[in-house]
């Protein structure tokens, strides 16, 4: 019996998910997938490659093939599958959830009350769509009638990353198949597990065979596959940018299959100093440390207005040093490991840089434990522009806190990134809140909050932190393709002409 | 004697002249909105347009006068960098009209230069109000009326293009569209939206930036007008190469710009090259958006490029081998007219040309005998010239390709109907062509040929012409004629096409969106669809302390 010691592993398969189906690796080949609060092995998983993303996509263009089970059902029987996964999700919360904390490092009160909750209103949420998503009749000139039809693109590649597992294979799923496209996923090497399990409940809750397909994998073996494959219609991908980069180059030497990409970031999180400065402090403290650092909006730049500057630091300091690291299972933890070896590395390499460009380390600064990947809650003040820590992507708990005089200088500042993921405002003041939110090169601009995210409102990135938007409606775009249809008419007659037929009403007299 | 631009114009149109049977029935096609009502076999009764200058046509101007060949920046014109020039010819005769500014790396550095202060936070045109950047485009639009004579003239000339086509509907629609995304700037509502918890949250449809526009040469004037139209609405500044073929109109209408008053900066006009001038605005790292019309395989690279640079946003419009299928219940002598006209219209340099015409079993002899009897009526020859139904292709270049193709269909077994061969000693003409017994694996019912070229095959199911008309990796349009509900519906959602026309073929209208499935293209332009292109979507989410329904 595979076991982790927490929990039996025996539910579901470790294997590749096509046609509802479970097989090994083409190559017969697996890769370990780590627990990051030890640093041991939890189990091997297959490890999908070019051969088996082939079956996969056969197995999806099957299922997409006009006439077939998938494409004949009604839209709103999509809907109620949908409805019926997340009712499945939810009778599995607590395994599902304990299974994410197991691979990830992610405390479990998050993985349940966060994760899972966030994964349940956002399959509902697309469930509710499926046959609401309308077309339009369009009034076209001349005689002709005009409508448009709102389609599934077909066979969607959906790369997700290793940060919200979970959260973000319903973020893909759930769009692309409230509007009827065919799925094969890639799931992050080091967070393979909670999908596997989610595959056997796409199966139990009755989606076709082909419509959902999970491959295990690398980036540069399976990923790279999708991103080049002439059969794949569409690539949704979330990571970093420097990957992003390789997908658009990859649909452009392909088959210009469509892209959405969903990168990085260095968002600003500006402080004014009329703001409710506990609350800036929390938020500001939330925004950046919350999931060990490792969020694409995290605020990442901290800019705090020089009057309040010495408090706000001194405060952040020390909530920051309150902060509880430590075994991701206990319920007092707020911040469980960093998800694998490479990260620990590279954050840790981060905060040396920081250093030697003379940024002021004011608390943490180095390794939490002996063993696992945990690294101590991190903060920088008195931090420049240029410096790396400043303008590069960190992925960790290092906050790095800088001084700002006037709004003008502070929106120049802000925007000067190639990054436009979110932003985020501390303020009393109405029109600095209004005039900020206009000024800011980012999808989402939180105000007097951070990290507040609902199915209904649309995520994606400006400039280089993406292209496309997903959740809310918008996210419904990125998974349809427009047909219009024109039909020669006879004649038209629009409806004023028919009303001067009308007789006029009859006078009724006393 | 020169008449100058202020003299013609206070002279009004020249001495008009009627759409009729005679000098029109054979170049016009069924399709556009704007000439339909005059055409008497398509309709049961006889209507009078509705707008008395419908269907009016003037002589084109005997002596236009080119005025703008340089490079348009900032309101103002510049020579380029480089110091160098190229040749625009008339592909009627093959002689030089003029000789343009050739834009390069430098000159495109210098017009994002321009956009990009023109769209600095606080600048004249971010602080403008919709509802006047909806005016500035009315006013283009007028001014584009205003010298629709001039330019229709000019456009004949540059393109080859019927100069019937040209005033009728190349400059009409361009005005039109540009009404159309007028009258949207200041209705492009962003949502307030009911997120959970004590929030309230709603998305701003902001401009992306800069947008580097690069346009085709068979439509010159449509498709600037289909690129600035919903890019200025929204509130975009662009960068605009048009093709080298074909510049003339692009930079005439840069004047007008400069006159309807938008601001320096927002439109700049950078004619060059796709290798030199193209490429440099497709790997800009300031250019927020590439949108491209023109060859899949230039299509590829430009997708390529934004990869490799900054992630630019990219729209493309690109080529087709667009299905036509006719079922044997259809009005035959209807079909036959669409489908002449959906691969001849404009010398068959249509990306949506109905470049494969299947025809149901039973009435394919028929249906070829008709269709070549209609191929055969053309008078080939100088486009300003109302007697002539067809004009040349637009360079050499289109030119032999298009004989090499035609080469290619005899060779490998199609049987040639009429046709097959040039026309003239001069100029770049090509007989209408028609082969029959083609089938699917042939060079000819696979590749786009650009050309007065109709390829009809065979059919006998349904099923099997869907799995026919889609197998192929392009996806740009399609048509169907028939009588049959059933079969107009089940076939028009079968097809994988981002346009299908019922019963006609090419009818646009700045309402109906148009773009590819598949390898035609990416995302969608006209109607609403075609703002999605042109906006960033911020979602500003403010916490509030108490939420009430």
């Amino acid at each position: 019996m595979s076991s982790s010691g927490l929990l039996s592993l025996d539910l579901f398969s470790l294997q590749i998910f096509i046609d509802n189906e479970w097989h090994d690796a083409v190559s017969k080949k697996t890769f370990a997938t780590i627990n990051p609060s030890t640093g041991e092995e939890i189990c091997q998983v297959a490890e999908g490659d070019k051969a088996d993303v082939d079956k996969a996509v056969k197995a999806a263009k099957n299922a997409f093939r006009l006439g077939s089970p998938w494409r004949k059902m009604d839209a709103s029987y999509r809907g109620a599958l949908l409805n019926r996964l997340a009712d499945l999700i939810e009778r599995d919360r607590a395994y599902l959830a304990t299974l994410e904390t197991l691979d990830n490092g992610k405390p479990y009160a998050i993985s349940y009350l966060v994760d899972l909750d966030m994964v349940l209103k956002c399959l509902r949420y697309y469930a509710g769509w499926a046959d609401k998503y309308h077309g339009k009749t369009i009034p076209i000139d001349g005689d002709f009638f005009s409508y448009t039809r709102h389609e599934p693109i077909g066979v969607c590649a959906q790369i997700i990353p290793w940060n919200f597992p979970l959260l973000m294979q319903a973020w893909k799923l759930g769009p692309a198949l409230a509007t009827g496209n065919v799925v094969v996923m890639k799931v992050a090497e080091q967070t393979p597990l909670t999908a596997l399990y989610v595959a056997n409940l796409i199966k139990e809750a009755g989606f076709p065979p082909g419509v959902v397909n999970i491959v295990p994998g690398f980036g540069p073996t399976a990923g790279a596959a999708l991103a080049s494959h002439m059969e794949v219609d569409k690539v949704a991908f979330t990571g970093s940018t420097e990957v992003g980069h390789l997908i658009q180059v990859a649909a452009g030497k392909s088959n210009l299959k469509r892209v959405t990409l969903e990168l990085g970031g260095k968002s600003p999180n500006i402080i004014m100093s009329d703001a409710d400065l506990d609350w800036a402090v929390e938020q500001a403290h939330f925004a950046l440390f919350f999931n060990q650092g490792q969020c694409c909006c995290a605020g990442s730049r901290t800019f705090v207005q020089e009057d309040i500057y010495p408090e706000f630091v001194e405060r952040s300091v020390a909530r920051a040093k309150a902060r509880v690291v430590g075994n991701p299972f206990d319920s007092r933890t707020e911040q469980g490991p960093q998800v694998d070896e490479e990260q620990f590395k590279k954050i840790l390499g981060y905060i040396n840089l920081g250093k030697k460009e003379g940024a002021k380390l004011l608390c943490g600064g180095g390794p939490a434990a002996d063993r696992g990947f945990f690294v101590q809650p991190t903060i920088f003040g008195d931090v420049k522009d240029n410096m790396t820590i400043a303008s590069e992507e960190i992925f960790g708990p290092v906050m790095q806190i800088m001084k700002f005089k006037t709004i003008e200088e502070v929106v120049e500042r802000a925007n000067d990134s190639k990054y436009g993921l979110a932003a985020a405002v501390f303020t009393r003041d109405l029109d600095k809140a209004n005039y900020l939110s206009q000024a800011l090169q980012a999808g989402t601009v939180w105000i007097n909050c951070y990290d507040v995210f609902g199915a209904q409102s649309p995520f994606g990135g400006y400039k280089m932190s993406g292209n496309g938007r997903e959740l809310g409606e918008y996210g419904l775009q990125a998974y349809t393709e427009v047909k219009t249809v024109s039909i020669r008419n006879q004649q038209k007659n629009p409806c004023n002409l028919l009303l001067s037929n009308f007789p006029t009403p009859l006078t009724i007299c006393g | 004697m020169q008449m100058t631009l202020s003299q013609f114009r206070e002279k009004g149109t020249i001495k008009p002249w009627v759409l009729s049977e005679q000098n029109c029935s054979a170049c016009l096609p069924l399709n556009f909105p704007c000439l339909s009502k005059t055409r008497p076999e398509m309709s049961s009764k006889k209507q009078t347009p509705a707008n008395p200058a419908e269907g009016t046509l003037p002589a084109p101007l005997s002596n236009l006068k080119i005025q703008h060949t340089k490079i348009f920046i900032n309101n103002e014109w510049h020579n380029s960098v480089s110091g160098k020039k190229f040749p625009v010819l008339n592909p009627a005769t093959e002689e030089k009209i003029c000789d343009v500014e050739e834009g390069d790396k430098e000159d495109i550095n210098r017009a994002v230069k321009a956009a990009r202060e023109a769209f600095q936070f606080g600048s004249p045109w971010r602080t403008m109000d919709a509802s006047e950047r909806g005016r500035l485009l009315n006013k283009l639009a007028d001014l584009i009326e205003r010298d629709h004579l001039i330019l229709a003239t000019m456009e004949s000339m540059n393109s080859g293009k019927l100069f019937s086509i040209a005033y009728l509907l190349e400059v009409n629609s361009a005005v039109n569209t540009l009404r159309y995304y007028a009258n949207w700037a200041d209705k492009i509502h962003g949502h307030t939206i009911p997120i959970d918890g004590k929030f309230f949250s709603y998305t701003r449809h902001e401009p992306i930036g800069v947008c580097g526009q690069i346009l085709p040469w068979n439509f010159p004037l449509v498709t600037l007008a289909v690129k600035i139209g919903p890019a200025l609405c929204c509130g975009n500044t662009v960068v605009v190469k048009p093709a080298e073929q074909t510049p003339l109109s692009a930079l005439y209408v840069a004047s007008l710009i400069k006159e309807a008053g938008i601001p320096p900066g927002v439109v700049n006009i950078v004619p060059g090259y796709g290798p030199t001038a193209g490429a440099a605005i497709s790997s800009h790292m300031d250019v927020d958006k590439v949108a491209f019309t023109g060859s899949t395989e230039v299509g590829l690279l430009i997708k390529e490029a934004a990869g490799k640079s900054n992630l630019k946003r990219v729209s493309l419009e690109l080529g087709g081998k667009s299905p036509c299928i006719v079922f044997a219940d259809a009005d035959l002598d209807s079909a036959v007219e669409f489908a002449h006209h959906g691969v001849f219209f404009h010398q068959g340099q249509c990306c949506i040309a109905a470049s494969r015409l299947f025809v149901e079993e039973s009435i394919y002899d028929t249906f070829v005998q008709k269709s070549v009897e209609r191929a055969k009526k053309y008078t080939l020859g100088n486009p300003l010239n109302p007697e002539v139904q067809q004009g040349p292709q637009i360079d050499k270049e289109q030119y032999t390709k298009i004989l090499d193709l035609i080469e290619s269909g005899k060779k490998e077994g199609a049987k040639l109907e009429c046709g097959g061969g040039p026309s003239g000693n001069k100029g770049y003409f090509i007989q209408p062509t028609v082969f029959s017994n083609v089938t699917d694996e042939m060079r000819i019912a696979k590749e786009e040929i650009f050309g007065p070229v109709q390829q009809i095959m065979k059919f006998k199911t349904i099923d099997e012409v869907i799995k026919r008309a889609n197998n192929t990796h392009y996806g740009l349009a399609a048509g169907i004629f028939t009588k049959d509900l059933d079969k107009a519906l089940t076939i028009s959602s079968a097809l994988q096409a981002g346009t299908v026309w019922v019963n006609c073929y090419g009818s646009f209208s700045p309402q109906t969106p148009f773009g590819g499935f598949k390898m035609s293209g990416n995302g969608r332009e006209m109607g609403e669809y075609g703002l999605h292109e042109y906006l960033e979507v911020k979602t500003v989410t403010v916490k509030i302390s108490e939420k009430n329904s």
